[in-house]
């Protein structure tokens, strides 16, 4: 009956720690150069593509050189600007605005998230609504932002807060909406119930979904700004919207390209800090997308 | 090895109160003509200590049956008593959360019960050292194989320091060779803390080497066919010849009723 008998317990914890070992085959690391080559080289080749194609526009001959100047000279332009004190200040007020615009819109698309995914009233009242500010485009808010508060920063960040809130919300909602049923049956059988469940299970499950929507409300926000900008001039307020306003006015082609690179770079550069986050957090959820 | 086992089977003694008893249970999905009928009059005791296996083919309502008893879902009629008992439930899938590390997955069972942060760590090593995965708790869930995502969950429904263990399949998504170390290891623990296993299956071998009892159950309705007590020493193995046997003596109980349902 030997053959009948179970092999005793400590060889069952050896046959388990030698399954585990097989199933954890080490994962391979690449050098982190390679890594950083073989991201940067699609984007070197692609900024390339772009200045030549402006470059051949502006050696057509379709437009003078001083409605649409050149890479060059647009550069050129860039770096003066770049070593003067008063654009660093432009920059630094923009920012400040989009700043404390989005964290505004953190605050209360949290609050008001939270609210509409929990309260099925608050749902079937402003889930639609929420989706519809969504779709609103920013610059039609302005009008009203003026006559409320008159040629104000106040008036660009309302303006801000109502572009970024919404994504911001519905970032928040989808998440929770989406949480996996077995995560909350889980957590209902460890006994977590109503605010507890929320707070332990269904916020940190929607984790992944509430950074899509800050992500996106970031992009909303970053629009509704340079919109706001270039709309209310606040005088003694030097801004990049109000540089694109007045290089137009001014007609200096250069100069306006230059700070349209500058909006795009900073753009970029944020959504690269929110691409950071989120790839962090796949790492860590084990949410990898596998790499053909 | 097998003395105290029986020693405990016959302790148990006619009339000791059951930690899990359902009666008359019924449960009617949707309303109207749509309406589907999953389970029909089930009357099941559990009783302390006892190992008992869910056994059905598909469609018999038996997780339908677990999730009434977890609480998770309420009968359309009957009654379950579970009163006095702490239950701890396992699924199919390891449910574990992905943001929280093995550690801290553990430890989530501890804080619902108001254990102190400091306590709940030391705790939680504690059940991973009982299903053999301690130095694991730094790790995040993906990073562990199935089987060991299954041992955390079961480390977690532990700490959960429930009597009464319900099992959905726990085991299904596995490979022979981890099932058949996970049912060793299930074993041991169960006998260790003396629990209440109601373990849902539909693999008649792993009903047959793991239960104190086998309760079969029909397909739609779900309803109890029949008990088969299984009366072999412990411990069993799958392949062993006394398992066999009696796995297929239900087997073929099983496609009786699988076969009224072809006609």
């Amino acid at each position: 009956m030997a053959v009948d008998q179970a092999p005793p317990a400590d060889t069952h914890a050896q046959h388990l720690a030698g399954l585990d070992a097989l199933e954890l085959g080490g994962g391979e690391r690449h050098r982190v150069t390679s890594q950083i080559w073989g991201r940067l080289w699609p984007i070197v080749l692609a900024v390339g593509l772009v200045l030549l194609i402006w470059q051949a526009v502006v050696w057509s001959g379709r437009w003078p050189e001083y409605v649409l100047a050149g890479p060059v000279e647009t550069f050129g332009v860039l770096r003066e600007r770049l070593t003067t004190a008063e654009y660093w200040e432009a920059i630094a007020v923009t920012m400040r605005r989009a700043v404390t615009g989005f964290a505004i819109s953190v605050l209360i698309g949290l609050v008001v998230g939270a609210l509409v995914s929990r309260i099925k009233v608050l749902r079937a009242a402003f889930g639609s609504l929420i989706t519809g500010l969504q779709t609103m485009p920013s610059i039609a808010w302005f009008p009203l932002a003026i006559l409320l508060f008159g040629l104000t920063e106040s008036a660009i960040t309302f303006v801000v807060i109502l572009g970024a809130t919404p994504s911001i919300a519905n970032g928040l909602i989808a998440g929770v909406d989406y949480t996996p049923p077995i995560l909350l049956r889980a957590g209902h059988v460890l006994g977590f119930r109503r605010l507890q469940l929320y707070r332990h299970v269904i916020l940190p499950a929607s984790l992944p979904s509430f950074l899509a929507g800050l992500k996106q409300g970031w992009a909303f926000a970053w629009r509704s700004l340079m919109a706001g900008e270039i709309v209310v001039i606040i005088a003694h307020q030097s801004s990049l919207g109000e540089r694109l306003f007045f290089d137009r006015e001014l007609a200096d082609s250069a100069g306006l390209l230059s700070t349209m690179i500058v909006i795009l770079v900073i753009g970029i550069g944020v959504d690269l800090l929110f691409e950071t986050a989120d790839n962090s957090l796949r790492r860590r959820w084990g949410l990898q997308q596998v790499r053909n | 090895m097998t003395a105290p086992l029986r020693e405990r089977a016959d302790s148990r003694i006619e009339g000791e109160e059951p930690t899990v008893r359902l009666d008359g249970v019924s449960k009617i999905y949707g309303q109207g003509k749509n309406s589907l009928l999953a389970l029909d009059n089930v009357s099941l005791s559990v009783h302390p200590g006892e190992f008992v296996c869910l056994l059905g083919a598909s469609g018999c309502g038996k997780s339908t049956l677990l999730s009434l008893v977890a609480g998770l879902d309420a009968p359309t009629a009957g009654r379950i008593d579970t009163e006095g008992h702490k239950i701890a439930m396992m699924f199919q899938e390891p449910a574990l959360f992905p943001w929280l590390t093995v550690s801290a997955n553990v430890e989530m069972a501890l804080r619902v019960q108001g254990v102190a942060k400091r306590e709940r760590q030391a705790k939680a090593a504690e059940f991973l050292e009982i299903v053999h995965l301690d130095g694991f708790g730094a790790k995040r869930p993906h990073e562990l194989s199935g089987g060991m995502r299954q041992r955390v969950s079961l480390a977690r429904a532990l700490a959960q320091d429930a009597n009464v263990l319900l099992m959905d399949e726990p085991f299904g998504a596995l490979d022979a060779m981890t099932r058949d170390l996970l049912h060793d290891e299930l074993e041991r623990i169960w006998r260790e803390r003396n629990l209440s296993v109601l373990f849902v299956t539909h693999n008649v071998r792993e009903a047959v080497r793991l239960g104190d009892r086998v309760v079969l159950l029909s397909s739609r309705p779900g309803q109890v066919v029949e008990h088969f007590p299984v009366e072999l020493d412990r411990p069993r193995r799958t392949d062993s010849t006394a398992v066999a046997e009696l796995a297929t003596t239900i087997t073929n109980r099983l496609r009786q009723e699988v076969l009224r349902h072809g006609r």
